[in-house]
C-alpha cells in the first residue's frame, strides 16, 4: 500500500525533484530494514547531539554542568546520589539536582566530565579519520593510477638534497642547510635546462644515467605502506606521543598518520579496477585529463567502500584515545575525557565501579554502534541493492 | 581529412613482440564512410585506439607512421594539444554500451561533462544542448531520461547516449569500434540506420570497425579488409562485395549466411587466426587460403592494383567462372 502511494507520488513530481528524492527514499527504506544498522545510526545521533550539547554546556566562563569544580567533601559518591546541600555553596550544587553519574575522588561531577569527554572523543574520531581518509585517497589514487610511472634517478637526488638541506637548516646549522637547498635548486635548474637544450640532439648521453629508471610509484608508495603496518601502531602512536607537547591536537594528528595503510590499500585497489573500466576509456575518448578523471569519475565510484571503512575507523580511533588516555599520554588533565575518567577511576574500582563502569559503557556503546552502523552501510551501498527498484 | 601512413603499433609479450598493427595504411576524405573489417583481434580496435591517442603505452608501442589529421600530425602532437582534439574534432563510441557510462552520473551529467570540456556555455544552454542531443539521437522523452541513471536504462538506449556524447560538440570524424555488437539484432538495425542517418545529415565522416559483413553492406564508402594486423584488400564498397580480389575477402563473403545456401553447411574459413607473436612468414594468410602459392609462404606480397581505387595483396588471378586461380 505504502509503495503505490510512493510510486504515484514520484510521478506528480517534476523529475528532477522525483529522482533525487526517489534515491534518498530508496535509501532510507534500505536503511530501515537493516534493523541493526538503524539503532546504530540512531545511537550515533544521540551521541552526536549529546557532544554537541555537552560541549555547550559544559565550556564558557560560568558553565552550566562545570566538569573541573572540585567538591572535596562530596567525593566518591554513588551515581544519583544527592548532594550535601548544607556544605555546598550555592553555584557548586550540580543543576540536575542529583550527581546522576555520581562524583569521583577529587568530588568533581562524572555526569559533567563525561558530557566533556563525549565532544573530546568525537571530534578525535572524526579528524583522526578525516585525516586518514585524505591521506590514503591521496596515495592510494597516486599508486593505482599512476603506479606504473617510474621514478628516475635524478628525482631521489634531488628529493634526497633537499630534505638533507632541510634537516640542516632545522636543527640550527642553518647556513649549510640553506647552501645544500641552493645546490639542490641549481641541480634542478640545470637538468631542465640541460634537457630543454637537448630535445633535437641526443649528445648529452651521460643524462640518461641520471635519468635511469628505479622503482616505480606503486611499489614506493606500497612499501612505505608495509613498512609502516609492521609497527604495531599502538606502541607508534605512544612512542611519538611521548615525543611531542601533550595536546588534543597532537594526538589527531598522530592517530590520523598511523591510520592511513588500510585506506591506501583500499583506494589503490579500486582505482586498479576502475582504471581499466570502460567509462575511463571513454572519458579520456572524449579529452578528459589525468585529473578530472580521477576526481570525477574513479573517486566517486571509489569513495561508498572508503566511507563505510571510515565509520568503522571512527570507532577504532575513539577506542585508540581512550586507550592513550588510560595510559595517560592522551589529552592532558584538566580536560576530561571517557579514557583519562576510566583511568583516573581505575584506583576505586572497588569502592567506586561506576568511575570505570560509566565511561566503559560509554565506549562500548558508541564503538558498537559505529560498528554496526558501518556494516549496515557497506550492505546498503552495495550496487546490487541500490539497483533495486 | 584523415590519413594514416605505414602505422605498426607492437605489443610488448614475454619475449618479444606481437605486432598488432604492422603497416597499416587508410584515407577518410569529409563525409565518408569507411569500414575497417576483419576478425577478432586483427588489430582494428588498437589502430582506432592509437588514432584517438588513448592506446596503453605500456604494454602498447607505436614503432613507426604517420596519422594525419586535417595537416597535423596526431602522433607528434603532445597530450594537451591531443585533449583539445579528442571528443571535439574525433569522437569514438565503444564496443560495450553497458560499462561505458559512469554508474554514479546522470547522462545528462555525462552528457553536459563532453560539451563542458571543450567549450565555455551557461548550464542551462548546455542543459537544452544535452536534451537536443538525446532528442537526436532519438531517445524517447529525454526532458526524462535526462536526469536517468545509466543502470536504468536499456542497452540500446545507454549506446544512443553514447552516441550523443560523442556527437555533442559536432566531431568531424566519428570512430565507431563495433557498436552494434553488444545489442541485439533488433536494436543493431535501429543504431545502424542512426549512424547512417546522422552521417549524412551532419556530413561528418566516420571511421566503422566492425566484424559483421552484413552491417558494412549497409554503411560503408570505403572497405579496408584487415587481417592479423595487415590491410589485404581495400576499395570502394560496391567492388569488395561484387568483385573482391582477395581469397580472404572472398572467405569471409561465403561464410555469410544467405539465402541460397539456405539447407547447406555453413562456410568457414579453415584454421583460426595466427598469434600476432608469430605471424607466419610471407602473407599471414597463406596457411589458411586455398589458393596459396609457393612464393606466398616467403615473399610478402604487394598490392596489385585492379583498377578504380581496388587494391588486394595478393598475386593469384580469381576467374570467377571456373572458381579457381591462375597466375
Amino acid at each position: 500500500m505504502e509503495n503505490n502511494k510512493s510510486n504515484i507520488d514520484m510521478e506528480l513530481e517534476t523529475p528532477v525533484v522525483g529522482q533525487v528524492k526517489s534515491r534518498k527514499r530508496e535509501l532510507l527504506r534500505l536503511l530501515k530494514e537493516n534493523k541493526l544498522a538503524f539503532i546504530g545510526l540512531i545511537i550515533f545521533v544521540i551521541f552526536f547531539i549529546t557532544a554537541l550539547l555537552g560541549l555547550l554546556l559544559t565550556s564558557g566562563k560560568e558553565p552550566v554542568f562545570d566538569p573541573s569544580m572540585v567538591r572535596l567533601q562530596e567525593k566518591l559518591l554513588p551515581p544519583l546520589a544527592s548532594p550535601h546541600l548544607e556544605s555546598l555553596r550555592p553555584h557548586e550544587v550540580p543543576k540536575t539536582g542529583v550527581y546522576v553519574f555520581g562524583t569521583d575522588d577529587l568530588g568533581r561531577d562524572v555526569f559533567a566530565r563525561m558530557l566533556q569527554g563525549a565532544w573530546v572523543s568525537l571530534t578525535v574520531g572524526f579528524v583522526a579519520v578525516g585525516i586518514a581518509v585524505l591521506v590514503g585517497l591521496f596515495m592510494g589514487g597516486i599508486a593505482g593510477y599512476f603506479g606504473q610511472k617510474y621514478i628516475g634517478l635524478d628525482h631521489i637526488i634531488v628529493v634526497l638534497l633537499f630534505s638533507t638541506g632541510a634537516t640542516l637548516s632545522l636543527t640550527g646549522k642553518s647556513f649549510t642547510g640553506f647552501i645544500v637547498i641552493v645546490i639542490d635548486l641549481a641541480f634542478v635548474f640545470s637538468l631542465a635546462l640541460i634537457r630543454w637544450k637537448s630535445r633535437k640532439s641526443r649528445y648529452f648521453k651521460w643524462l640518461d644515467l641520471l635519468r635511469k629508471k628505479t622503482l616505480s610509484i606503486d611499489t614506493l608508495i606500497m612499501r612505505v605502506v608495509d613498512i609502516m603496518l609492521c609497527f604495531p601502531s599502538f606502541f607508534l602512536i605512544l612512542t611519538v606521543v611521548a615525543l611531542l607537547p601533550a595536546s588534543i591536537y597532537n594526538i589527531m594528528i598522530v592517530i590520523g598518520l598511523t591510520s592511513w595503510m588500510g585506506t591506501t590499500r583500499f583506494v589503490r585497489a579500486e582505482f586498479l579496477s576502475l582504471r581499466e573500466q570502460d567509462f575511463v576509456t571513454a572519458a579520456r575518448a572524449l579529452g578528459v585529463n589525468d585529473y578530472r578523471i580521477i576526481f570525477r569519475h574513479m573517486i566517486p565510484n571509489a569513495i561508498a567502500p572508503v566511507l563505510v571503512s571510515a565509520t568503522i575507523g571512527i570507532a577504532t580511533a575513539i577506542l585508540t584515545e581512550a586507550g592513550l588516555s588510560f595510559l595517560g599520554f592522551g589529552v592532558p588533565p584538566p580536560n576530561a575525557t571517557w579514557g583519562n575518567i576510566l583511568s583516573d577511576g581505575k584506583r576505586f574500582i572497588f569502592d567506586a565501579p561506576w568511575l570505570t563502569f560509566i565511561p566503559g559503557f560509554a565506549i562500548l556503546l558508541v564503538v558498537l554502534s559505529f560498528n554496526l552502523f558501518g556494516e549496515g552501510l557497506r550492505d546498503i551501498m552495495n550496487p546490487k541493492l541500490r539497483e533495486r527498484h | 581529412m584523415l590519413s594514416v601512413k605505414d602505422l605498426k603499433v607492437y605489443f610488448q609479450v614475454d619475449g618479444g613482440f606481437s605486432r598488432a598493427v604492422d603497416g597499416v595504411s587508410f584515407e577518410i576524405q569529409d563525409g565518408e564512410t569507411v569500414c575497417l573489417v576483419g576478425e577478432s583481434g586483427c588489430g582494428k580496435s588498437v589502430s582506432a585506439l592509437t588514432i584517438m591517442g588513448i592506446l596503453p603505452q605500456p604494454p602498447g608501442k607505436i614503432i613507426g607512421g604517420t596519422i594525419f589529421f586535417k595537416g597535423q600530425d596526431l602522433l607528434l602532437m603532445k597530450e594537451e594539444e591531443m585533449q583539445k582534439v579528442r571528443g571535439n574534432h574525433i569522437a569514438m563510441v565503444f564496443q560495450e554500451p553497458m560499462t561505458s557510462l559512469n554508474p554514479v552520473f546522470t547522462i545528462g551529467d555525462q552528457i553536459e561533462e563532453a560539451i563542458r570540456i571543450h567549450e565555455r556555455i551557461d548550464e542551462a544552454e548546455m542543459r537544452k544542448r544535452s536534451i537536443q542531443a538525446l532528442k537526436d539521437v532519438g531517445m524517447p522523452s529525454p526532458e526524462q531520461r535526462i536526469n536517468d541513471y545509466p543502470h536504468q536504462l536499456s542497452g540500446g538506449q545507454r549506446q544512443r547516449v553514447m552516441i550523443a556524447m560523442a556527437l555533442a560538440c559536432n566531431p568531424d570524424l566519428v570512430i565507431a569500434d563495433e557498436p552494434t555488437t553488444a545489442l541485439d539484432v533488433t536494436v543493431q538495425a535501429q543504431i545502424l540506420n542512426l549512424f547512417k542517418d546522422l552521417q549524412q545529415k551532419r556530413r561528418m565522416s566516420l571511421l566503422y570497425i566492425t566484424h559483421d559483413l552484413g552491417v558494412v553492406a549497409k554503411i560503408a564508402d570505403q572497405i579496408y579488409v584487415m587481417y592479423a594486423g595487415i590491410i589485404l584488400e581495400k576499395g570502394a564498397a560496391r567492388d569488395i562485395f561484387y568483385n573482391p580480389c582477395h581469397p580472404y575477402t572472398r572467405a569471409l563473403l561465403a561464410s555469410l549466411p544467405s539465402r541460397s545456401k539456405r539447407g547447406s553447411k555453413l562456410y568457414s574459413i579453415p584454421g583460426s587466426v595466427p598469434d600476432p607473436a608469430h605471424t607466419p612468414k610471407g602473407c599471414p594468410f597463406h596457411p589458411r587460403c586455398s589458393f596459396a602459392l609457393e612464393s606466398c609462404t616467403s615473399q610478402f606480397p604487394g598490392m596489385s592494383d585492379w583498377g578504380n581505387g581496388h587494391f588486394s595483396r595478393c598475386p593469384v588471378i580469381y576467374d570467377k567462372e571456373a572458381g579457381k586461380g591462375g597466375n
